[in-house]
């Protein structure tokens, strides 16, 4: 059975504040190079507290907004479930541990920074990291099939963000501006044209 | 760990004060997540201030990529070399609070009007521009490996991983630092 059999299982909620600070403890010391790839893994597949449409929608939404995505997610989930004490209950998961954890490692860095094998280590785990994220990419890219703005228009975004961003460097600002209003313009039209047909 | 470590790193309380709110004027700017801001960062506590030097700030952000955790944390990493436990808290509190607040809000308008015609258009709109963006990040860092090209075998071979398996991606990641300890990636 592949990984995407599971995000057909029935959406669940989580049942605590005491749940959302654990899951995403959890979810945060499984990210090494960023959070991103696992969260789609555990909020999407094995929590299953939200659908892969539902995930996108949150992730545009705090890739949008400023401050780092994953915490931005975790804050709308939190407060989603139980008000603002949950989403600070998933924030302080995701920072609490992680946060005791780096400050560790920063005091033994400056003993080991010269070993060769630790720089190895590093970089080996930095490649697993740009495969997860690409990974997750690939495993969200079928929710666009099922998006009103038609395949399409869609996957041309999708290039257009990943060759003006990754392969050019444009500033970002310039770049979400651009193709989110693009994007949202296009998204306005057909839906429209939708709710007038039905 | 000296008293040093602990300490206020020679700045003043009103230097502590000054980084906190720089950290929340970029805050508000970080679209993109805070990795976006970096260059700016180092603009400000390496060549405007002279508070850590290159190294220091190069080091904050690959112990912050290397450890588990958002990468957010290499902020935190960043005020504590710049002024201890009150520069981490700075630079922490300044960089999330802003940001966190205005997402708290934007969150809860949004859901209370998931049906609005704007709203659905936004969130259809931008799901293409997400995945790119996923897309150019996994390139960016993958680009640097190109002269280990054991490396570079790794980013497929954790896709198929990823695609196939259902098992946790800390797999991988041991894979990966075992291989490069080794000197085989």
């Amino acid at each position: 059975m592949s990984a995407q059999g599971r995000s057909d299982a029935p959406l669940r909620a989580p049942r605590s504040k005491t749940e959302l600070f654990v899951a995403f403890t959890w979810l945060a010391l499984q990210g090494f190079g960023g959070v991103l790839a696992v969260a789609q893994r555990e909020l999407v597949e094995r929590l299953r507290w939200l659908s892969k449409e539902q995930f996108v929608e949150l992730l545009s939404l705090s890739q949008v907004l400023p401050g780092p995505n994953v915490i931005n997610l975790s804050l709308m989930l939190g407060d989603r479930h139980f008000g603002w004490r949950g989403a600070l209950a998933a924030a302080a998961g995701m920072l609490a541990v992680p946060l005791l954890i780096v400050l560790v490692l920063a005091a033994l860095y400056v003993q080991f920074s010269a070993v060769p094998q630790v720089a190895g280590a590093l970089r080996g785990m930095g490649a697993v990291a740009a495969g997860l994220i690409l990974a997750t990419a690939l495993k969200l890219a079928p929710t666009l099939k099922r998006n009103p703005m038609g395949p399409w228009p869609s996957s041309a975004i999708v290039a257009a963000g990943a060759l003006a961003i990754g392969w050019l460097r444009w500033p970002l600002v310039w770049v979400v501006l651009a193709l989110g209003l693009s994007g949202f313009a296009w998204a306005w039209h057909r839906l429209s044209a939708l709710r007038r047909s039905t | 760990m000296t008293a040093e470590f602990f300490g206020l790193h020679g700045q003043s309380w009103s230097d502590v004060l000054q980084l906190a709110g720089h950290f929340a004027l970029l805050s508000v700017l970080a679209v993109g997540g805070a990795i976006t801001l970096a260059s700016e960062m180092q603009r400000y506590l390496v060549v405007e201030h002279g508070w850590i030097d290159a190294l220091q700030f190069n080091a904050s952000i690959a112990i912050a990529q290397a450890a588990p955790g958002p990468n957010i944390l290499f902020v935190a990493l960043l005020g504590w070399s710049v002024a201890g436990p009150a520069g981490m808290l700075a630079t922490m509190a300044g960089n999330m609070l802003p940001s966190s607040l205005i997402t708290f809000g934007v969150g809860r308008l949004r859901h209370a009007r998931r049906d609005a015609l704007a709203v659905q258009a936004f969130s259809v709109g931008l799901a293409p521009l997400t995945i790119g963006l996923l897309v150019a990040t996994g390139w960016v860092l993958a680009l640097p490996l190109v002269q280990h090209p054991l490396s570079m075998l790794l980013v497929p071979a954790t896709i198929v991983f990823m695609l196939k398996t259902t098992r946790s991606p800390l797999w991988m990641i041991a894979l990966g630092a075992l291989a490069g300890a080794l000197g085989g990636a």
